[in-house]
């Protein structure tokens, strides 16, 4: 079955690159160390967001999983005492991925823009319902405590900053592999002809219940890292639905070409905002947001697409 | 007749708020016939491929395949069990390359609940989609995208896809409209020689009557919703309601008119 994956170029330069990004680790500087962890986690996200995209989906809501992941981890942190960081992933994917199993039998149902907003309000429910209660943290939110690896308590942040790059290299491998399969092809067939699907005899809501799952397990365990590399959860950084925007944002920074493409995005995000923060912190968001326009203005398939031009070249001048 | 019919339909009826698009259809299909549906624009063709194909659920009336009832299936459940159909516009995916369409498609008809995980370009599909393609004789154009394909050649690689699955029945609604003429024969040579090789019964919705004469084995006759005539094309072109209903109706030319005017369209 893995087969699939044998000759695939993308994973193999992706592998190379994220090795050199985790080594990279042990020379930089902290605040980088952070961007680069913060915009890993945002990139798992933004990951879940193309899943979606590649079949025409865009969902204005996907803080509700960013927010089931980072508040399974402070709830579990602060009820459980659990700190070490597979358990932590493992039970908020297990989470996001329930919850999305659920609300899939609703959203499969709907496209463009009424999917969109179906999963903003399913978001901002959530949203409700941790503002109001007390002992869900309310506005505060928790702060989670440091990590454990296999009860290993690490000195530096290095050993995190490895543990998510090595999940997205797990995700990217999952993801392409998905892709690649007659169903993630279907991704493709969906967004192009619904009725043929139906009548090739494969359920197009099924084939879409799927996709949301994934994408919801991704965002599930971006929300995890983030809370795990920030040590602090609260309903507006986690859940609100500029979150949702922002990864919205970034997705369509990244480009839908390559599933490298949202971590890349994510990182970017991370960089540019810090900065524009640091020169204009009044005016932080005009950066940001100029900085979309003439994205989308001069790259339309994204950030992305400087790699595919590049790319190009490369064989051309080969060839 | 002791064979069991591929298809039977009895009295079969759609109402839409206020019109009547189905009334009382009773058709029997055996197994391997060629039938061609004909009627003027709004006679309820379409409807009734819909109702038979799950797309449209009839208001009254029943459809058997094989003796099984199969009123109001699924479309997926349809190409399950094994009646397919093509629509008046070609539904193809068409960001995808002809080649693509057609893995995409085999793969999902060969599938068995595990396949879904498997690559499409796998060569069991490839050989399959190449085999198709030129049975089907769009093998030239295997590496274009389905968008920028001519009418007749999208026609071509909608049919195949409709065929994937080895139908027992298919319905093709309109296969040559929006098309040239010298198209039109070729493409029902080869739809046609292919179903048969597989013993299929076809069901097709068609406005050329030289085309009607030249490969149905019986003519259905629509108007106004209700089968006028059930018989024989020699037969059924004949008929004085289908000559005033259908015939006469505009679309189509007289048999004779056709034959001295190949470039009608
Ligand atoms: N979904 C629908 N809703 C309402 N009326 C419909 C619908 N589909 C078909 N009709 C009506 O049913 C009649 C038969 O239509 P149709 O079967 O498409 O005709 P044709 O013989 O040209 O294929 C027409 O009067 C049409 O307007
Ligand atoms: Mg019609």
């Amino acid at each position: 079955m893995l087969d699939i994956l044998k000759t695939d170029k993308t994973i193999r330069w992706a592998a190379l690159a994220f090795l050199a990004l985790a080594l990279s680790g042990l020379v930089i500087d902290a605040w980088i160390l952070n961007n680069l962890m913060f915009g890993l986690a945002r990139g798992l996200a933004v990951l879940g967001l193309l899943v979606l995209w590649r079949t025409g989906l865009i969902s204005f809501g996907h803080a509700l999983y960013f927010g089931i992941g980072a508040y399974t981890v402070a709830l579990l942190d602060t009820f459980a005492g659990v700190t070490d960081l597979v358990l932590r992933l493992g039970v908020a994917v297990a989470a996001s991925a329930a919850i999305g199993f659920l609300l899939g039998f609703i959203l499969r149902k709907y496209r463009g823009i009424f999917f969109a907003m179906l999963s903003l309000a399913f978001s901002m429910v959530l949203y409700g319902i941790l503002v109001k209660i007390e002992a869900l943290g309310s506005t505060d939110g928790f702060s989670v405590s440091a990590t454990t690896i296999f009860g290993w308590k690490p000195e530096t942040k290095f050993p995190l900053f490895c543990a998510i790059v090595a999940t997205a290299v797990v995700a990217i491998v999952c993801v392409q592999f998905y892709l690649r399969t007659t169903l993630g092809h279907l991704t493709t067939a969906i967004r192009d002809n619904e009725l043929r699907v139906e009548y090739l005899g494969y359920s197009v809501a099924k084939a879409i219940h799927i996709k949301y799952v994934i994408s919801a397990a991704l965002t599930g365990a971006a929300g995890a890292m983030l809370a795990t590399a920030l040590g602090q959860v609260d309903p507006d950084s986690m859940v609100n639905w500029t979150i949702s925007g922002e990864l919205v944002f970034i997705t369509i920074m990244a480009g839908p070409g390559n599933v490298v493409a949202p971590f890349i995005g994510g990182i970017v995000f991370e960089f540019l905002r810090t900065y524009a923060f640091e020169w204009a912190p009044q005016a932080w968001q005009l950066i940001v947001g100029g900085a979309l326009l003439a994205i989308i203005f001069f790259l339309p398939r994204g950030i992305w697409s400087i790699f595919e031009k590049l790319m190009a070249r490369i064989k051309g001048s080969q060839g | 007749m002791n064979r069991m019919p591929a298809l039977r339909v009895k009295d079969l009826c759609k109402s839409f708020a206020g019109i009547t698009a189905a009334r009382n259809i009773n058709v029997e299909a055996g197994a391997g016939e060629i039938i061609g549906i004909i009627g003027a624009n709004g006679a309820g063709k379409t409807v009734f491929v819909n109702m038979i194909t799950g797309y449209l659920k009839p208001t009254s009336g029943t459809i058997e395949f094989f003796g099984k009832d199969i009123t109001g299936i699924e479309p997926r459940d349809a190409a399950h069990v094994g009646v397919c159909r093509s629509f008046q516009v070609s539904q193809v995916f068409m960001s995808m390359t002809v080649r693509e369409n057609l893995a995409i498609a085999l793969a999902i008809a060969r599938d068995d609940g595990r396949a879904m995980l498997k690559a499409p370009g796998r060569p069991e599909i490839r050989a399959e989609g190449e085999r198709l393609m030129r049975q089907f004789t769009i093998f030239e154009h295997r590496d274009a995208v389905a968008g920028a394909l001519s009418q007749g050649v999208r026609k071509l690689l909608d049919i195949a896809m409709a065929v994937v699955s080895n139908p027992k029945v298919l319905l093709l609604d309109e296969p040559t409209a929006g098309v040239s003429v010298e198209e039109k024969f070729a493409i029902m040579d080869i739809v046609i020689v292919a179903m048969k090789e597989k013993g299929a019964t076809v069901l097709f919705v068609e406005h050329d009557m030289e085309i009607v004469e030249r490969y149905v084995d019986r003519v259905l006759a629509f108007y106004q919703g209700e089968v006028i005539c059930d018989a024989p094309p020699a037969e059924a072109l004949k008929d004085p309601a289908v000559i005033e209903y259908v015939i006469g109706s505009g679309r189509a030319p007289t048999p004779t008119a056709a034959a001295g005017s190949p470039s009608h369209a």
